[in-house]
């Protein structure tokens, strides 16, 4: 073991910072409640930049006990974290991105009477989620995991005073709790069979497991009640459903907690684990078609929808099954890799689409937007990169890691990068509908409002402006990691050398079960690029170019149709629309899933808890029994009481009259 | 000498007055006494048998009812004089505070 890192302190600085807030922040000024939150956020950022510089002189992992936990026999936990190049990099991005959404919010929320709550909660938030990625055992995860749950809860209800608020935050924590229940089935199965939940104890085990190759057995139970948690947390069929009505919430907890990190740990926990799933490859595969399936399905629902945030939101769904459908076919870093350029791509969208909200009064409809381009120029510009970079426009970050995908979803399967180019296409077009639909052609709003409007609610104070610097320096930061954080990970076939595969290779090839022959079967995948310039990779290369090429054109054919559709022709979407009918309905709609679940599952079990349970079984049976015996025991006690009338007189008569009785038997049965 | 049953009669004839006092009279010094006269009934019929066996343990009870008697006799009286006090009446039947 190396220096003593005190991984510890990064999760709890922000945990001190929400205390702090949350305790006393009602009476400090705004200026203070900044200044905490910002110094614990920010020294948490400070001591994971200082671990990167400590990180080349580690063994790895690092793994540091801070206490024991618990202890039943055998089995033991420990409050202890672990570090290796999986969780720097998740350290990274969440710290980063999440302290500058944290300057973001200063802008954002400074006008809000629930000021330092937001801070608080923002604060607590960081304490879960860097519990999760920085925990060494998978309950201690599952900790951060219920925890950052809380921490989006009380965030999408923050304006709680909406019913839609408060309800859709119930809504997200209700829908995740059946996830976790598949989580913790799959942790009580690992403690059962491998009497352990520590990492490295587990894999250790799980290592020296075949691979189940033919039909379904421990591994692929556990794998797949894991990927269920993880369908919960990051918003995949069949539990997405919270993460869109989640936009309730203030903008800047949809950027960081929505988009950039905590619907990310799904995709987290099942790269951590993937020892379990890469024996697993039945499991494997249901990860995959989720994710490819999710993919396409919210793209399609993005296309529709005419709310900026919800748009965004069906993206993240939809990006968020790229990195699923990575997973699914074991190309672990990849995914890894397009969850980063995710956090700054979307982070930067989301709060792109907050400076927009807030510019133009609190109005979230992009139909009564447009014409935005030159009122808020720094907004607009920022917003390009991001679309650009979302939609594989080549050169920025979300080109090379979608790119990186779907060359490796192609070697498992050809459907899912099918499905793939084809959602990258859709992707592209409602991205750039978004754009031009907000920032092109002319202002469709309260006409007054463009010039000298006085807007009695949201963030109105008049007129069309930008934001202050306080939000545009972490756009502008942002924009700039859009850019070129992809350059990280260029592919050989581009002339790159991909660092970060090979910066997290040892995590995820350590313990692969590369040495059997039958790897072929699983990755098809995890040597594919190998530096040495075999002539069977230079095929390897060209084939790839060629089908990065295909992506290309399907992104910029996106752009073109978006920029036709939605600029030149304005006219033409509600034709289309027209022409469309039922099919255009259902996916306005978002395919009636709602609606389907609140029939199968919510009306049944409100009418079961109500009918059954309440009316039946609690007011009947239980309160019932209960006010029966209760009236027994008063009617019983009514007769008994008349005896006892208080009378000296006639207690002394009874026990004269007993006595009398007594005695006349003893002389009954002396004389007999 | 006078027999057993003599002795036996005349106590019960005690108690029964006793009894009989105690459930028909309202001055509650009244019943008090007939409770001591239930007690000096038992006590003659105790001294009596104890005359009669030759055994002493006759008498020994009767000290004790005596005893007892006394000691209830001084916290009863001390009892009666208080709630002379705070009701000025000693009728039992109006001493009735804890009645529902």
């Amino acid at each position: 073991m190396t220096a003593n890192l005190h991984l510890w302190l990064i999760p709890v600085l922000p945990l001190i910072g929400a205390a702090i807030n949350g305790l006393f922040g009602r009476r400090f000024s705004r200026q203070a409640v900044t200044a905490i939150a910002l110094t614990f956020c920010g020294a948490a950022f400070a001591m994971a930049l200082w671990v990167v510089s400590q990180f080349s002189s580690l063994t790895l992992p690092y793994v540091e006990t801070v206490a024991h936990w618990l202890r039943a026999g055998s089995f033991q936990v420990d409050f202890a974290f672990q570090l290796d190049q999986l969780s720097l990099v998740m350290l990274l991005i969440v710290t980063g991105v999440g302290f500058l959404i944290h300057i973001y919010s200063v802008g954002y929320m400074w006008e809000d009477a629930g000021f330092y709550r937001f801070f608080s909660y923002l604060n607590l938030f960081m304490f879960f989620m860097l519990t999760l990625i920085l925990a060494s055992n998978y309950l201690l995860m599952f900790v951060g995991w219920e925890g950052v749950g809380l921490a989006s809860y009380l965030l999408i209800g923050f304006w709680f005073i909406k019913d839609s608020a408060a309800s859709a935050g119930k809504k997200a924590f209700i829908v995740n709790r059946i996830g976790d229940f598949g989580f913790l089935i799959a942790l009580f199965l690992l403690i059962q069979h491998f009497g352990s939940l520590n990492f490295q104890s587990v894999f250790e085990k799980v290592a020296l497991l075949d691979k189940e190759a033919s039909g379904a057995g421990l591994l692929t139970t556990v794998a797949i009640l894991l990927m269920v948690g993880a369908a919960g947390k990051s918003a995949q069929i069949p539990l997405y459903v919270w993460l869109p009505d989640a936009m309730e919430g203030p903008t800047p907890v949809s950027a960081l907690i929505h988009a950039a990190t905590m619907v990310t740990a799904g995709v987290y926990m099942v790269a951590r684990s993937h020892v379990i799933f890469e024996r697993a490859p039945i499991a494997l595969t249901v990860v995959a078609i989720i994710g490819t399936l999710t993919a396409l399905f919210a793209a399609t629902i993005g296309v529709t929808q005419t709310d900026i945030k919800k748009v965004l939101a069906y993206s993240t769904v939809s990006q968020l099954g790229y990195m699923f459908m990575a997973a699914g076919v074991a190309a672990f870093s990849a995914s890894i890799f397009h969850l980063m350029t995710h956090a700054f791509f979307k982070g930067l969208l989301f709060l792109g689409a907050g400076s927009v909200i807030h510019a133009v009064g609190g109005e979230q409809d992009m139909r009564r937007m447009g014409g935005l381009r030159t009122k808020i120029p720094v907004t607009f510009w920022t917003m390009t990169i991001a679309t650009c970079a979302i939609a594989g426009i080549p050169g920025l970050s979300g080109f090379f890691s979608k790119d990186e995908i779907l060359w490796r979803a192609y070697q498992a399967n050809w459907i899912y990068w099918m499905i793939g180019v084809f959602t990258a296409f859709l992707t592209s077009f409602y991205m750039f509908r978004l754009l031009f639909l907000t920032f092109f052609g002319s202002y469709r709003g309260d006409a007054d409002k463009a010039d000298h409007g006085h807007d009695p609610h949201g963030h109105g104070h008049g007129g069309i402006h930008e934001s202050p610097k306080v939000m545009l320096v972490p756009l502008v930061i942002l924009a700039v990691f859009s850019f070129v954080g992809g350059w990280i990970g260029i592919p050989a076939a581009w002339g790159g050398s991909n660092h970060f595969e090979k910066f997290l290779e040892p995590v995820f090839h350590a313990s692969s079960p590369a040495a059997t022959p039958e790897h072929a079967i699983t990755g098809e995948a995890p040597i594919a690029e190998q530096t040495t310039e075999t002539p069977e990779s230079q095929t390897d290369h060209r084939m790839e170019r060629i089908f990065t090429g295909i992506s290309v054109v399907a992104g910029l054919l996106g752009l073109a149709l978006a920029g036709l559709l939605y600029w030149q022709r304005p006219e033409l979407p509600q034709k289309i629309a027209d022409s469309l009918g039922g099919l255009y309905h259902t996916v306005v709609n978002k395919y009636y899933v709602d609606e389907l679940y609140a029939a199968l599952f919510v009306k049944p079990l409100v009418d079961g808890s109500s009918r059954i349970l309440w009316r039946g079984i609690d007011q009947q049976i239980i309160d019932g029994a209960i006010d029966n015996s209760a009236d027994g025991a008063r009617e019983v006690s009514d007769t008994v009481r008349r005896m006892q009338s208080g009378s000296i007189r006639s207690y002394a008569g009874w026990i004269a009259l007993g006595a009398a009785i007594v005695i006349a038997y003893m002389i009954w049965v002396g004389t007999r | 000498m006078v027999p057993l049953s003599y002795y036996l009669i005349l106590s019960g004839i005690l108690f029964a007055c006793g009894v009989t006092g105690f459930l028909i009279k309202r001055n509650i010094i009244t019943i008090f006494m007939s409770i001591e006269l239930m007690l000096n009934g038992v006590n003659l019929s105790f001294v009596a048998f104890a005359a009669q066996w030759k055994a002493l343990s006759g008498q020994v009870f009767v000290f004790f009812v005596m005893v007892v008697a006394a000691a209830e006799a001084a916290v009863g009286l001390a009892i009666i004089i208080s709630v002379y006090r705070n009701r000025e009446t000693l009728n039992v039947d109006r001493v009735n505070l804890l009645k529902l």
